[in-house]
């Protein structure tokens, strides 16, 4: 599913005192099956933009497609688009309610008036894809650890089958192994669906990993667009905006200064450390 | 050697609920299995130390925190601030106003509609007089760079201003300790440094104690000495040189390591002559310039 953003602006309490423009003229193309990264600093807009992908907020002016289809151009499609974009909010566990994982999971499917055996079927498989072993589906979401409370959550949107998935956040305020656990699932997910998808995320490091394309936002604009490697050597501009690249870009930037002759474009540790032995052995 | 914190066989047991029956759970200690939350931890925090706790979630560092303010009392063992025993009821409330505590989500700690009324609250609890209140509600606020927003409701301000409000909360009430639970997890870049920045400062320049919990191997690497917890024992401490080269021993525990000593570490298994404690980028930058120019 692709989906294409033109001349978008929201502006929010229009009309008052406090009006204020959060996004400024938004045009960008997302390809069916893109693993796209968002980045911007608090308040730039990225959550605002990502609410409109399924018209959780509607635009002041410009338009929402997705695969040519205006979202907001007719209101009975609504409930359709919903369910092909699938947006996972920060803490989506703050969103549990059911007596248990199997029951909070089934209850997207369930709504949309899905068969016994479908709902078996989604719920199982989305279950599985977040790593949720069949021994916890009877137990109370609730006794669950933070990280696996999580992957609950995700599931709930996964039983839906979204063609988009948007996550704000995933490994906010969970350990070092919690946040791989979950991240390494979402890359699997992207790559086994081939569904796209849109994550938002402060770290950096994460999104160098993981992502083909990233979208800087800044003022409620696009200002930067790219894959990693051209994002990430662009450590003026990013800073300027209040971003930074990545601790194994920065030490690359360092050593060059000092007369190492490293490539621009290297931002992770194994790429930085085959540089430097490179640049070690010819001396 | 005097400690302002000293925990000795520090044992902290809770009873989980179990999973066949909730109602019942709490009362009776067969309803459910006991946990060690922590298990023997045994530390000793020196005046102005700039200490950072770090391990996996569950591992027992926040069970640790909430004893060193009385949040939580031992099941054995002992834990004294400024040398009086946190079991004392009597002294409680001694201990709670030299320990300040900043939480992880700066939206549940802001009670107030107007910040420096915020500030106040802890003071105003105190029965300190008014003209004195003033006189630290305003100096708390230069402190954390937020006196210009003292007038201002804190729901428009970012997340790293509002932990820096309830920082300011904090000094208000003159500590001798602030203990900062994951008070960087739920921030932007911007704001992590806003607050480290702060947290710094206080160490350094006013003398505080600072016991700095975090996921944050980069926050953790300026810290005088890091304690990583892991199924509530202290499993690895030292200075952030010491801990940060047992890489394989942190990532066993489910950790990361700074970028800095991760390229360090690989750089050296290919056979790269670096000293070991090689944990920040600019120690790295400084050092592989030295195999530059031999």
């Amino acid at each position: 599913m692709s989906i294409e953003i033109k001349d978008l602006c929201h502006v929010y309490s229009k009309g008052t005192t406090f009006a204020k423009n959060a996004l400024n003229n938004i045009n960008l193309t997302i390809k069916k099956g893109d693993f796209v990264g968002l980045i911007g600093h608090t308040g730039s807009g990225k959550s605002t933009l990502v609410q409109h992908l399924n018209s959780l907020l509607k635009p002041s002016s410009g338009q929402i497609l997705l695969d040519g289809e205006d979202i907001n151009a007719d209101k009975s499609r609504l409930k359709a688009i919903r369910t092909k974009v699938g947006l996972v909010f920060q803490y989506p566990e703050h969103q549990l309610f059911d007596m248990t994982v199997y029951k909070d999971v089934s209850f997207g499917p369930k709504n949309a008036g899905l068969s016994e055996e479908e709902i078996k079927e989604r719920v199982e498989s989305a279950l599985e894809m977040v790593g949720i072993a069949p021994e916890l589906y009877e137990k109370s979401p609730f006794e669950l650890s933070g990280g696996q409370k999580r992957r609950v959550a995700i599931a709930g949107v996964l039983a839906m089958r979204p063609e988009v998935l948007v996550l704000d956040e995933p490994a906010a305020g969970l350990d070092p192994r919690g946040r791989d656990e979950i991240l390494n699932q979402v890359k699997q997910m992207h790559e086994t669906l081939g569904i796209t998808v849109i994550l938002v995320s402060h770290s950096m490091e994460d999104i160098a990993r993981l992502v083909n394309n990233i979208l800087v936002i800044n003022k409620g604009e696009i200002v930067l667009q790219g894959t990693p490697t051209e994002i990430f050597s662009k450590v003026d501009e990013l800073e300027d905006i209040g971003l930074s690249t990545t601790q194994s870009a920065y030490i690359a930037r360092d050593l060059r200064q000092k007369g190492f002759a490293l490539p621009e474009n290297i931002f992770t540790v194994d790429a930085v450390v085959d540089a430097i032995l490179d640049e070690l052995k010819k001396r | 050697m005097e400690f302002i914190v000293k925990a000795e066989n520090l044992v902290y047991k809770y009873v989980a609920p179990s999973s066949s029956d909730e109602n019942s759970a709490g009362d009776t200690t067969d309803a459910g299995v006991p946990l060690l939350a922590l298990n023997g931890i045994n530390v000793g925090i020196k005046k102005g130390e700039f200490v950072a706790v770090l391990g996996h979630n569950g591992s027992g560092k926040s069970t640790f925190a909430k004893h060193i303010n009385c949040l939580l009392q031992p099941t054995s063992g002992m834990v004294w601030v400024n040398g009086i025993s946190t079991a004392d009821e009597e002294t409680i409330w001694d201990i709670r106003q030299s320990v300040g505590m900043v939480f992880q989500n700066p939206d549940n700690q802001i009670i107030a509609t107007i910040v420096e009324e915020d500030v106040a609250f802890g003071p105003e609890n105190l029965g300190i007089p008014p003209s004195e209140i003033r006189k630290r509600v305003d100096e708390a606020l230069a402190t954390v760079g937020m006196s210009e927003f003292a007038g201002n409701p804190p729901h428009h301000l970012s997340g790293g201003q509002k932990q820096r409000v309830a920082i300011a909360g904090i000094l208000a009430m003159r500590p001798d300790i602030i203990v900062l639970d994951e008070s960087t997890a739920m921030l932007d870049p911007n704001g992590r440094k806003e607050v480290m920045k702060v947290v710094k400062q206080l160490n350094e320049e006013e003398g505080i104690t600072i016991v700095f919990i975090t996921h944050y191997m980069d926050e953790a690497a300026l810290a005088d000495r890091v304690i990583v917890v892991a199924d509530g024992k202290i499993v690895i401490e030292g200075t952030p040189a010491e801990v940060f080269s047992q890489i394989d021993e942190l990532k066993a525990i489910g950790l990361d390591v700074p970028q800095a000593a991760e390229i360090a570490h690989k750089l050296r298994n290919h056979g790269i002559n670096l000293p070991q404690g090689v944990v920040t980028p600019q120690h790295l930058v400084e050092e592989l310039e030295k195999c530059l120019l031999k």
